[in-house]
């Protein structure tokens, strides 16, 4: 079904605050096969000027992307899950995600469209601490392909 | 570390075999069968078991990290996915080649980064940008 563009714009309630933990960090650290001490080790991450150790830049994802679902929940969007595949991915840090971190998402739809049967939305997760300090803003497009 | 608009980054090569693919999914909670579960990928059409196009990701920015040497400079990270990584089931694993080069320099001590990222030959990101923030 071809998405409604009164969609766009449309926000949805903050998330659960997800707690970012030093051995998280570490775990996707060695995922992604990076061994800077700045995502294991809490004194090289204090000597790079970081209060504690720092995310690697894709960590965000482990927040963003599931807050960019609430999208395919929404009965108005009416997007076939089975067929979402992950588009485009963007991320701005406004600083580096850190452990300690209490980040809360909030998800707003900045574009759909359908192009070519193909329904296009664009789904923007801006990542705040719970004080509301701007962590990340990430931003995923997601396709479902047409039947 | 130089930046000026044509520089080129040390080229990178990584090797993506099933067991990391399974690693990313524990650590990302990405669980998509498509990515470990050869059965799954081939009843949606695709040729085999895929790397998560978040993997890739990963991997292409660390070209950019390691250039930098500093993860935090890393300050805007963007790409589209163009094709899937397939992902033999041997120890081989993929082969994912990625290239960069100083596109622009920005304001305020920043530039862009243009990344080409392939498997087999194969462009799998497209439109695949960073900004770092330069020392």
């Amino acid at each position: 079904m071809a998405l409604d563009r009164e969609l766009v714009g449309r926000s949805y309630p903050p998330s659960a605050v997800y707690e970012v933990g030093r051995a998280k960090i570490a775990e996707f650290a060695a995922a992604v096969g990076t061994d800077d001490p700045v995502h294991r080790d809490v004194e090289a991450a204090r000597a790079a000027g970081h209060p504690d150790v720092i995310a690697p830049p894709t960590f965000a994802v482990v927040v963003s992307l599931e807050a960019a679902f609430v999208v395919l929940g929404d009965p108005d969007v009416g997007l076939d899950y089975s067929r979402v595949v992950h588009g485009e991915q963007k991320f701005v840090h406004h600083r580096p995600i850190r452990a300690g971190d209490r980040l809360v998402a909030v998800t707003t739809i900045d574009a759909a469209r359908t192009v070519a049967g193909n329904d296009l939305l664009t789904a923007r997760v801006e990542l705040t601490t719970e004080d509301g300090e701007a962590v990340c803003t990430a931003t995923s497009m997601l396709v479902a392909r047409g039947a | 570390m130089t930046a000026e608009v044509g520089t080129e980054l040390p080229e990178q090569v990584f090797r993506v075999t099933r067991a990391d693919l399974v690693r990313y999914a524990g650590a990302s909670g990405d669980f998509n069968p498509i990515h470990w579960n050869e059965r799954v990928a081939r009843e949606v059409g695709l040729p085999g078991v895929i790397a998560h196009g978040m993997f890739t990701m990963a991997l292409a920015g660390r070209a950019v990290t390691a250039w930098t040497g500093d993860p935090a400079a890393l300050v805007e990270y963007q790409v589209r996915f163009g094709r899937p990584v397939v992902v033999p089931d041997d120890d081989a694993g993929a082969e994912l080649t990625v290239r960069g080069k100083v596109a622009a320099l920005l304001d305020d001590g920043r530039a862009r980064v243009d990344l080409t990222v392939t498997s087999e030959g194969e462009k799998v990101l497209s439109l695949a940008r960073a900004v770092v923030r330069l020392p």
